[in-house]
């Protein structure tokens, strides 16, 4: 049997591509997050807020846009609150957002119930449909790759060069970068700390959630509890693994991916000799090596889990 | 002074129920340098900080150029055109000299940032000023006194009429100290006006027109800089004459420790100590002097047995010893006081009493058949408290509650209580204020008059010249010959501190 014959197979890096997109966004939300200091746990809970308030919007008439818009706002709510705890209250990073993730997740799944008491079979929404660019898309093997899929897809990408530049282009990124690696420097050049951590956990929590709403409303027509399963902490390892790097963070992503397509697709062909969660195991163990590989001399951002705290000695 | 810029009147500041700031008045004029002098804990750094913002003065208005000062907004500040230097600067050391300095000038709404534009204005300032720097540089890469002129410059670039520096000599060689006082008076003859903060009487005399002295929290003293002298000022820091410290020159013993040809290599590869040779006697004291980062923590660390893989030999004893662990150098006699004291000299959460046992809480009598013996380490604990005079309200105290004085002194109580061969001191003086730091040199002078071998390794080269017998100067890793206390001269050692002169008799210097 040709195990590996799918490498040549468009289908399987269309998946990839597919596979990645929640991750990118997810990834460059934690990014976000780490650059300005605030390391963000709450990623896994936001992402299944984000999931399901975006799915629920659509199912209940909303369209399809504004779904989306609706899943980055609630994200930011949850940032906020985040950042209320660990950026104004100076609390512990980790143990708010853990909090965090318990309440997005349970939060999620008790408004689903609360809203559709009786659904036994997950009700459907009509998702995003892959969107072909002309021309692009008719390139042979990599126009059908990267120009066939859902807008989402196309906006992860665009986020990707968007977060970069606004990060090392802009005044805004430097007082960003700046207020994760030393706040004190930022205090002293007369800028306000908790504003810029405030505002860079919110938007990487928005991003978070529309991470998540790309699983109900693209990849998937319904909603079903847990269905983030994991993802957001893969994020978590990709970011250190992009060593805080935009550009870095596609590549972890895609190679997250990548990992977990080939498992399906092994699965698929391996029959039973195995059992299923082997194959299920695997990509968590790849990511697990290339992390070992790749971070060993990680530069953590300088202030990264320190509170700030003004007027205090 | 009629032509005052800055204004400061009745400013008090408390701390929960510490005084920081007590009833403080004065001013500042157009191209003046007034030395704020005083011992660590008066409230020059407090004071200071309310100037630029970070804090908020319970009481007390700020006039700077006739207009009321917008207290706690470090932006305020400097739009009012008051620039602080920060005793730990306030950089971010992976980002490079010109973003550090960009940061905060341009809109935050702002698309696009224009380094180029960013640059021209620093290159005109650094020619104009005489401060040179690559902008390009990585913070992180550059010596401490460089930071400190990308500190300068970042106060500058903001238009700053006003720079306020906190202890900037602190951490430079007698040379940079030297080259920072130039530019200061470099910089009021362009009119702006300078504030800095010491407690290093020297540099008051040299270098201010004007001084003031804070003493808990209150001004006590305040004089034109020409009408006063070295003994004026100290009585007026500590209240009172300063302690003398007398030193009994002891005729060395034999050699407790020795090293030979050290080298050590840091996990990212460096060599931070390349091939040191050092020789410490009973009954000696040994100075290492030299800007921190130079290698000293590594060798304290090494000595301390906590770096173990190092190529070369130490000797106890004219001993080898082949394997060291944190343990055998307890067990072989050496007396850690580290610089960093709630790092790894105390547990701060833990009691006073806890801290004292904290090397032999696994021996008798303080433990038998595998259970501790309150009652043998509480008594002993006392009994350290009371003789080293450790201020503590009990022994059950945590330790984070007491002062920095009083933590020292808890160090020194364990450390020396066990009678050590070896006394290995790390910064033993910093920060402290004038009163426990002469304890502390009482205490270790003691020591070698007992028969310890002493090594002090510090920044601070008065501490040096007051207590040790022999001094050798650290220097990228690098260890130079050591020489009589006595007969060394200061500029010379300051030469070898910043690389410029020869380590070893009679050799060429390679850098």
């Amino acid at each position: 049997m040709d195990l590996m014959g799918f490498f040549m197979e468009t289908g399987f890096w269309m998946a990839c591509i597919r596979m990645a997109t929640p991750l990118i966004f997810g990834t460059l939300g934690e990014l976000i997050c780490e650059r300005a200091g605030v390391l963000n746990l709450g990623i896994e809970g936001i992402m299944a807020a984000g999931c399901m308030g975006g799915w629920m919007w659509v199912y209940l008439g909303g369209s399809l846009w504004t779904g989306i818009v609706f899943a980055a706002f609630i994200g930011a709510v949850f940032g906020l609150l985040h950042a209320g705890f660990t950026v104004f209250l100076g609390l512990s990073q980790h143990v708010t957002g853990l909090g965090i993730t318990l309440l997005g997740s349970s939060l999620s799944a008790y408004v689903f119930r609360m809203l559709l008491p009786k659904a036994t079979t997950p009700p459907k929404i009509v998702p995003f449909q892959a969107l072909e660019i002309p021309f692009l898309g008719d390139i042979p093997f990599l126009g059908e790759i990267f120009f066939s899929q859902t807008a989402l897809t196309y906006l992860a990408l665009a986020a990707i060069i968007f977060v970069a530049f606004v990060l090392f282009k802009t005044p805004l990124g430097l007082a960003l970068r700046m207020v994760g690696e030393n706040p004190m420097a930022v205090e002293a050049q007369g800028l306000n700390v908790f504003y810029l951590r405030t505002l860079a956990v919110c938007a990487g929590s928005a991003m978070m959630a529309v991470g998540g709403a790309f699983l109900t409303m693209s990849a998937f027509d319904a909603y079903y509890i847990g269905m983030v399963n994991g993802r957001g902490w893969i994020c978590i390892a990709l970011v250190v693994f992009s060593s805080w790097k935009p550009f870095k963070a596609l590549a972890g992503c895609l190679l997250f991916a990548a990992f977990d397509a080939i498992q399906m697709r092994v699965q698929q062909q391996a029959g039973m000799a195995i059992p299923y969660q082997f194959y299920l195991m695997l990509p968590y163990v790849f990511s697990i090596v290339a992390l070992v590989i790749m971070s060993r001399k990680a530069a953590y951002p300088n202030a990264l889990l320190i509170p700030f705290r003004k007027g205090e000695r | 002074m009629n032509d005052a810029i800055l204004t400061v009147s009745h400013i008090t500041k408390r701390f929960g129920t510490i005084v920081a700031n007590e009833d403080i008045s004065f001013s500042l004029g157009k191209g003046e340098i007034v030395a704020l002098l005083g011992e660590n804990g008066a409230g020059k750094t407090t004071l200071m900080s309310i100037l630029f913002g970070h804090y908020v003065a319970d009481s007390g208005t700020i006039e700077v150029f006739g207009k009321k000062l917008v207290e706690g907004s470090p932006r305020a500040s400097l739009k009012a055109g008051v620039g602080m230097v920060h005793q730990h600067f306030t950089l971010a050391g992976n980002m490079g000299v010109l973003e550090n300095i960009m940061l905060g000038t341009e809109s935050l709404t702002c698309l696009k940032s224009n380094p180029g534009k960013a640059k021209k204005k620093l290159n005109a300032l650094m020619e104009r000023f005489g401060l040179t720097v690559n902008p390009k540089a990585l913070v992180k890469d550059l010596s401490v006194g460089e930071q400190q002129r990308v500190e300068i410059l970042k106060v500058l670039y903001r238009d700053a009429r006003i720079l306020i520096l906190d202890e900037p000599t602190a951490v430079l060689t007698p040379q940079e100290s030297d080259s920072l006082f130039e530019t200061l008076s470099h910089l009021v003859k362009e009119g702006l006006s300078v504030i800095f903060i010491t407690h290093k009487m020297r540099e008051v005399l040299a270098a201010s027109h004007r001084c003031i002295v804070l003493r808990r929290g209150r001004v006590v003293f305040a004089s034109e800089t020409c009408k006063t002298n070295a003994k004026t000022l100290a009585r007026a820091m500590v209240g009172s004459d300063l302690p003398k410290i007398f030193r009994q020159r002891q005729i060395p013993g034999k050699e407790v420790l020795s090293l030979r040809d050290i080298t050590l290599v840091d996990k990212n590869g460096k060599k931070s100590l390349t091939g040191l040779n050092l020789s410490l006697k009973s009954n000696q004291i040994l100075g290492i002097a030299g800007v921190s980062g130079n290698g000293q923590s590594q060798l304290a660390d090494m000595i301390s047995g906590l770096v173990p893989t190092y190529e070369g030999q130490i000797l106890l004893d004219s001993k080898v010893v082949s394997h060291i662990s944190p343990r055998r150098m307890i067990t072989e006699g050496v007396g850690r006081i580290p610089d960093d004291r709630t790092g790894t000299g105390l547990i701060s959460d833990m009691s006073v009493m806890e801290n004292v046992a904290s090397k032999d809480y696994g021996q008798f009598p303080f433990s038998k058949r595998g259970l501790l013996q309150f009652k043998a380490i509480a008594a002993r604990a006392n009994r350290l408290v009371k003789k080293f005079d450790v201020r503590c309200p009990g022994i059950d105290t945590q330790v984070r509650q007491l002062s920095g004085g009083n933590m020292q002194k808890l160090i020194l109580a364990r450390e020396l209580s066990g009678s050590p061969r070896i006394i290995l001191a790390n910064q033993p003086t910093w920060g402290l204020d004038v009163g426990a730091a002469s304890h502390v040199h009482r205490q270790l002078l003691k020591a070698a008059e007992d028969g310890a071998g002493v090594l002090i390794i510090s920044e601070d080269l008065d501490e040096l010249f007051q207590v040790a017998d022999k001094i050798c100067v650290m220097y990228h890793g690098r260890l130079s010959d050591s020489q009589d206390a006595d007969s060394v001269d200061r500029a010379h050692l300051g030469l070898i501190m910043s690389g410029q002169a020869a380590f070893h008799d009679g050799e060429k210097n390679e850098t």
